[in-house]
């Protein structure tokens, strides 16, 4: 432990002390730009509740990460890399992730990005319709950094249009899942506790290639947006071998097709915006498989306005309404927990900020009426120079039932602490 | 009978001719000027490039630095578009601020964090938001619709080696300050100083420009401070390699540019 921070330190002194500075790397900003941060990002279970295993201690989460972003462009190419190098405490183990690696290209009105990217799009605000990329739920639930909410793609995208229509088209040939809050991490309900499971996730080819389209422009200063989608659901569905009594838990990924859209605008004082989807269960539209998610029609209405000076309110309502519903009770499994046809969401995002912006003091909130359970993400951020900022973050989980989707994580509500120096 | 209420009537013509005639003359005079310092101050040229330094320092000398470019284009009716791409901080370095300004309506306002990708719109009033932790609000930076205020000249004084004209503006719509005095030079109609005063008649902002230069014909504020006298905190600013009717295309107002912002312009 004491060489890692020995490390650390040096690390921080050499980048402090060498050329590297921001001044030196902003003088050759032209061909290429260094940047990064040293960060300690520890979190804390409250609730003296242990998953059954050896990595299921106080200790949710824990580590040193030190982030390198490489940058090169001209005129027309543009690289760039974002590389983390961590060591994780839980685990006890090193390791690297490549959070973004690409090369970009113009030609005329175009642009062509391929390589490993963070995708984002949709109206909402931590709630996601069209917005099908995959997300890492273990890491927002674990107070990291949000950034750490987006997995990585390796995808292809396309870039369209200028000033009226644009588009974004994007391929995706390798598929990959949400990342769940992990079962060893976190307690959490299990629908087949103690049997063994595998994964089937869709492997590599044209037909499992992911395509995602986003057409927007902005009228009468509303940017709205028209979007389409093809691929799976990311979010696994359970197959067990057998019905009573399952030997063996298959984690599948059923087909989808996602068709919405979404717009925001000035409005009512504030910021207004919408967000409809419609998710086509395309392996199972008749609703009948129980192992099958069913068709559902999604929405989003979203309200934001400054109250007074750094004071901002975020509010948005969410809805699903679960198609062919009566097949999908029909064929529930005895004993397993039934979704509500329409399971309702609300959040409410309160933001203020101090000493010339310097302190935030925040809360986001989920709220959900039909499943009664919720989730609350306090959080104060402090930059103590232009350099250095400091964290705590708070997830707090609970419901009526341990079986719903924030209820489940009422044994793991903890707080997380992050410094990070940026260069 | 009726003579006579003739003649009060002529009388009360006169006497408020002569009352209210000059107070409006006045107070078109003030409006003008006031116009042409905001054409002067914020929408000099077809559009603008200009590296921004900005130094935040509190009463105890701890100083933050904000680094950007900005774009400014004008477009018809009054209205403008922003592009302010921020190079440090290095935790804020390759954010975007992108404004569409409307002389009367809210300003539509969007900001780009490169490390999620994300594409924001914000919510925000122009009179009581703080530029990015600075003294200055929006409408310090970007300008105030000039109707939303009543304006009357003070009086005409030297400041320095300048003769100015003092205004003095009150607000009819929302504004961070209920008073504003502001020496407005005579000759480049740039602002030199303002004196904003609160709610309860104290002076809590002093805006200064502390030089102007000539640039292309223009001439431009490059050094501007706002000190808040309540808090001791101050922002000084400095414009850098200022160049008007540079060519800024349309596309660079778009929110695929936030995503993939013009290298060219931002160097």
């Amino acid at each position: 432990m004491l060489r890692r921070v020995i490390f650390l330190a040096s690390a921080l002194f050499c980048f402090h002390a060498s050329p590297l500075t921001p001044y030196a790397s902003r003088a050759s900003a032209e061909e290429l730009s260094i940047h990064g941060f040293l960060q300690t990002n520890y979190d804390t279970r409250l609730t003296g509740q242990y998953p059954p295993n050896p990595q299921g201690g106080d200790l949710l989460f824990g580590e040193e990460r030190f982030q390198l972003r490489l940058g090169h462009s001209n005129e027309k190419v543009r690289l760039f890399t974002r590389t983390d190098f961590f060591y994780d405490h839980v685990a006890n183990r090193p390791g690297v992730e490549s959070r973004e690696a690409y090369a970009e290209g113009s030609v005329g009105p175009s642009d062509l990005r391929a390589g490993r990217q963070i995708l984002i799009w949709g109206a909402g605000d931590y709630l996601f319709i069209n917005d099908i990329f995959a997300k890492d739920w273990g890491a927002f639930f674990s107070g990291r950094p949000v950034e750490y909410l987006r997995v990585p793609q390796n995808a292809v995208k396309l870039d369209l249009g200028t000033t009226g229509l644009s588009a974004e088209i994007v391929a995706i040939p390798f598929f990959q899942e949400d990342k769940l809050p992990p079962r060893n991490r976190f307690v959490q309900f299990d629908p087949f506790p103690g049997v063994a499971r595998t994964a089937q996730t869709p492997g590599l080819g044209i037909q499992n290639t992911e395509l995602a389209a986003r057409f927007y422009g902005t009228t009468w200063g509303f940017d709205t947006a028209l979007y389409f989608y093809r691929g799976f659901f990311h979010v696994p569905a359970l197959q067990a071998n057998q019905t009573t009594s399952p030997t063996l838990v298959t984690e599948t990924f059923p087909r989808l097709a996602v068709y919405g859209a979404s717009t925001r605008g000035n409005a009512l004082g504030g910021v207004v915006s919408a967000e409809v989807g419609y998710y086509d269960s395309l392996a199972d539209r008749a609703g009948r498989d129980p192992a099958i998610p069913n068709s559902s029609f999604r929405y989003l209405a979203g309200y934001q306005r400054q109250l007074w000076e750094d004071f901002t309110i975020g509010l948005q309502y969410y809805g699903e309404l679960m198609l062919q519903y009566d097949a999908y009770r029909a064929t529930l499994s005895s004993g397993f927990p039934g979704q509500d046809q329409h399971r309702q969401l609300a959040t409410v995002r309160l933001t203020q900020l101090f000493w010339n912006q310097t302190l935030r003091v925040g809360l986001f909130a989920f709220y959900s009426p039909t499943d009664q359970d919720y989730y609350l993400i306090p959080e104060v951020r402090y930059s103590i120079t232009d350099n250095l900022w400091v964290s705590a973050t708070g997830n707090i989980f609970g419901g009526r039932r341990t079986t719903t989707f924030f209820g489940q994580f009422d044994a793991d509500d903890n707080l997380a602490m992050t410094v990070r120096y940026e260069f | 009978m009726k003579t006579w209420i003739a003649f009060c009537a002529t009388l009360s013509l006169i006497v408020l001719a002569t009352v209210v005639q000059p107070s409006t003359a006045v107070a078109v005079d003030a409006m003008e000027i006031v116009q042409k310092s905001q054409a002067a101050f914020f929408e000099a040229g077809q559009d603008l490039r200009a590296r921004i330094k900005m130094v935040l320092m509190t009463r105890e000398g701890q100083q933050r630095l904000r680094e950007l470019t900005m774009l400014r284009k004008n477009f018809s009716a009054g209205e403008q578009k922003y592009f302010l791409y921020f190079h440090s901080p290095a935790d804020v370095s390759g954010t975007i601020f992108m404004v569409y300004k409307y002389p009367v309506k809210d300003d539509d306002r969007w900001l780009f964090i490169p490390a999620l990708n994300l594409v924001q719109r914000v919510a925000a009033r122009d009179s009581r938001t703080s530029f990015v932790g600075s003294d200055f609000s929006y409408e310090d930076v970007s300008g105030r619709d000039v109707e939303a205020d009543t304006h009357r000249v003070l009086r005409t004084e030297a400041l320095g080696n300048r003769q100015a004209v003092v205004i003095e503006s009150v607000p009819m719509r929302e504004a961070d300050y209920a008073r504003k005095l502001t020496w407005i030079d005579q000759t480049t109609f740039l602002p030199l100083k303002e004196e904003h005063y609160d709610l309860q008649g104290e002076l809590y902002k002093i805006f200064t420009a502390d030089e102007i230069r000539d640039v292309q014909g223009f001439p431009t504020a490059t050094k501007r401070t706002m000190m808040n006298m309540k808090t001791g905190h101050k922002t000084e600013v400095v414009l850098e390699s200022v160049a008007y009717n540079v060519g800024l295309g349309d596309e660079i107002f778009t929110e695929r540019a936030l995503r993939r912002p013009p290298e060219k312009w931002l160097k």
